[in-house]
């Protein structure tokens, strides 16, 4: 049986597409559709235009395979980082994440994802080459491996270090521990184990 | 369809953007996956991970549905598995290993070799001779099983050094001698009559043993590459071995 139809054809298309957003699924597509339909022109048409002109000048960098308007990117190309440090991480959204916390200003790195064997994902599959490649020819002496702190995120990191482990440069990874906030009462064992086992001096 | 068992979590797959599909090892259900709805939540992910015992309860509506896990941790491995790249290697390995098995098939064995394998990752010295253990019985589940009872060529059980790449079995070292070449190596620690521990030389040779067999007779007809964490695992383990 057919679906009822509700609105024309590019309508129902404008919908459809919003509903594939993450966080957005059908019914609230309608009323992320509707509510822009309703602000025409303050929303809908700068809207569209800043998709089509995101869509037109998005790049990958091919240093550091950050997403931006321009090659090398905007972080790459900043002189006033310090393009000696490199932060690992798995994703665009890390690296965003990383930069709103605004605790260093350095250089970053972007694998791709995570090994994942379950996935099919293998070392060429992900931009390790890259990074080796950059510390190979580059000035970079410390590298700070920003994976998520998940049996394949540690994977990574640890074929990273392998993949490094004859060239000069020093290699940290995040703490793992208490977030700020966070009663220790309601912390799983793994992160308090974890926590005690990279306790620092007070 | 409902049944409760304890179980290894030996993968988790993202499904949407909330849920999480794992796939547990489990003495009397096998290798078998379940939905985790919410399972990407703050509060599930830490004990979502691989390595992990838990308690798991599986409901579907018919026995082939994939089926709804409730899951409560029982001992948190993967934090201390994660810290060491022998650990994560070897959790690895394992999935890879156990996912060769048939779905929902009981290897109760199995799984007792990965509960033990899973207490001794802080030891390269124990884990790796358990590893290939584990390796040689795994092939046995999956019917090529080695034979290091007799020679191939003369029948007799002593002196046992090598193994036959055509047949599997061991080959004693005056029988190979003409084809000394050709055979693989057979460390010593895998025979019961022999008290020699397992040294880094051996588990190496152990691994390219083991690792023919499976390349010919796994991974080749089945059209898979073998898995790059066991390079890793042998690797770690022989970097951290301890010095005599």
């Amino acid at each position: 049986m057919s679906t009822k139809r509700i609105a024309g054809a590019e309508i129902e298309k404008l919908i459809q597409l919003l509903a594939k957003v993450p966080g957005l699924g059908p019914r609230s597509a309608r009323r992320a559709a509707l509510h822009m339909i309703k602000k025409k022109d303050q929303l809908l048409t700068p809207l569209a235009g800043a998709m089509a002109d995101a869509a037109e000048k998005v790049q990958i960098c091919s240093v550091c395979a950050n997403v931006d308007t321009q090659n090398p990117c905007s972080i790459c190309t900043d002189p006033r980082r310090d393009s000696t440090t490199i932060i690992v991480v798995e994703d665009v959204a890390d690296l965003w994440a990383l930069e709103r916390a605004s605790e260093m200003s350095v250089s970053y790195h972007i694998l791709g994802g995570t090994l994942s064997p379950l996935d099919g994902v293998g070392p060429d599959d992900l931009n390790i080459k890259t990074l080796v490649d950059r510390v190979v020819g580059g000035e970079v002496k410390e590298l700070i491996l920003a994976v998520n702190a998940t049996v394949e995120g540690q994977t990574t990191a640890h074929y990273i270090t392998s993949q490094l482990e004859d060239l000069n440069v020093k290699i940290t990874r995040l703490a793992h521990g208490v977030p700020v906030g966070g009663e220790l009462d309601y912390l799983d064992e793994g992160t308090l184990s974890a926590a005690l086992r990279s306790r620092t001096n007070f | 369809m409902e049944w409760r068992d304890e179980g290894i979590i030996i993968g988790c797959k993202k499904h949407g953007e909330t849920s999480l599909i794992v796939e547990l090892m489990t003495p009397k259900h096998g290798r078998h996956l379940g939905l985790v709805r919410g399972g990407r939540s703050r509060k599930m992910q830490p004990f979502l991970q691989p390595g992990n015992r838990v308690e798991a309860v599986w409901r579907a509506r018919i026995d082939e549905h994939l089926g709804t896990y409730q899951i409560e941790p029982v001992e948190m491995t993967a934090a201390k598995l994660m810290e060491s790249a022998m650990g994560v290697n070897a959790i690895q390995l394992l999935g890879s290993h156990l996912r060769l098995l048939p779905e929902r098939d009981p290897h109760e064995a199995m799984y007792s070799a990965l509960e033990v394998l899973l207490e001794h990752l802080d030891q390269p010295e124990i884990a790796g001779p358990l590893m290939v253990k584990f390796e040689m019985r795994l092939l046995d589940e999956l019917g090529f099983g080695l034979d290091l009872s007799c020679c191939a060529g003369s029948g007799v059980r002593d002196n046992l050094v090598y193994i036959s790449p055509k047949s599997g079995q061991a080959v004693s070292a005056e029988a190979g001698a003409p084809w000394k070449d050709k055979l693989l190596p057979l460390p010593q620690f895998l025979m019961k009559t022999s008290n020699r521990e397992c040294s880094v030389g051996d588990l190496a040779d152990a691994f390219y043993m083991l690792g023919f067999f499976f390349d010919r007779d796994i991974y080749y007809p089945r059209g898979v590459k073998p898995p790059e964490s066991r390079v890793g695992f042998l690797h770690a383990a022989t970097k951290k071995w301890p010095v005599t």
